[in-house]
């Protein structure tokens, strides 16, 4: 089974999603975005970073690179696409999935290790956790306020397209407290924080029992195989 | 050349944190008549041809698209930008 992660001008965290994908044991594929190829691959990662430093607007001009008219045409057949944090940036300006992003209402660059109510477990990305279960996977961004029009804010959360909630304080004024959507097939997530970064003791957000020991981020992998392997 | 100029801003309902941040220092300033700041942006295209109706709205196409992200912006302008006066001239 083979991931691939796009890497753009000013991502950062592409290798660490290329790590998570082998420690969840499938092939990671290193994608370049000024290619019109995705090598074939089974699923597309969209990771965290700050692409073209993040002029115009987060995620804007990634999203008129070359390759994402391939990642739009595989999102339309149905392969599992995961955008994180500026990845996720990157698919709402490509409108693959609804709404957009602004500035922090605190206006601050924010990292932390951050609970999430995740409210929908059927999507290609979440098939592996339990719905209303509660993770942790760190948090950082500056543009991460998730902004919809009222209708679109009806709209997804009446189709289950809500799939990550922030739980506690929101912490960065989105709307409804919302962390991450999918689209309404469910094969496209986003969210701002970063399940790739805890896929390994040691190197993941701290838990009540253990510092650094957090891996509720593997799960978004191992959910990608496992919805890949229900298609198959 | 001819310049076109398009200007976004946020759009209304959307919470405008850099323009609250500036009325906090206005108002910090003694300018507290300024009762709210909203920032946008001014992109100016430089045209190698005549600007026409044509290029225009092709521009404006272009505005709406990628310019602008009008799920949180509008494009509120597109226009010639009028010329810079000549040195020397007085009116």
């Amino acid at each position: 089974m083979r991931i691939g992660v796009i890497t753009f001008p000013g991502s950062l965290d592409d290798r660490d999603a290329a790590r998570a994908i082998t420690i969840a044991g499938a092939e990671p594929v290193a994608l370049w975005h000024g290619d019109h190829d995705l090598h074939d691959v089974d699923a597309v990662v969209l990771p965290g970073g700050f692409s073209y430093g993040d002029y115009l607007r987060a995620g804007a001009i990634a999203s008129h690179a070359p390759i994402m008219a391939e990642v739009i045409e595989a999102a339309g057949r149905g392969i599992p696409v995961l955008g994180i944090c500026n990845g996720f940036q990157m698919l709402a300006e490509a409108r693959l999935l609804p709404g957009a992003h602004t500035r922090n209402a605190h206006q601050q660059f924010i990292r932390r290790d951050q609970r999430l109510i995740v409210e929908n477990a059927t999507t290609a990305w979440t098939n592996e956790f339990a719905a209303g279960e509660e993770i942790v996977i760190p948090l950082k961004n500056a543009d991460g306020r998730f902004v919809a029009d009222d209708e679109t804010i009806t709209r997804i959360e009446g189709n289950g397209q809500v799939v990550f909630r922030y739980a506690g304080l929101n912490p960065n004024g989105s709307m409804n407290d919302i962390a991450g959507i999918s689209n309404e097939r469910g094969n496209v997530v986003g969210l701002m924080p970063h399940p790739e970064h805890a896929t390994e003791p040691g190197f993941g957000p701290d838990m009540p029992d253990a510092m650094r020991s957090g891996t509720d981020g593997l799960r978004f992998f191992t959910s990608a195989m496992a919805s890949l392997i229900a298609r198959a | 050349m001819p310049i076109i100029v398009v200007e976004v801003m946020p759009k209304a309902e959307i919470l405008d944190p850099q323009g609250k941040a500036v009325v906090g220092a206005l108002d910090r300033l003694g300018k507290s008549k300024f009762g709210a700041v909203r920032i946008g942006k001014r992109f100016e295209l430089t045209v190698d041809g005549p600007v026409d109706d044509a290029l225009l709205a092709e521009v404006r196409e272009l505005a709406e698209d990628m310019l602008a992200n009008t799920v949180i912006e509008d494009v509120v302008s597109v226009h010639e930008a009028l010329p810079v006066s000549v040195a020397g001239e007085t009116h």
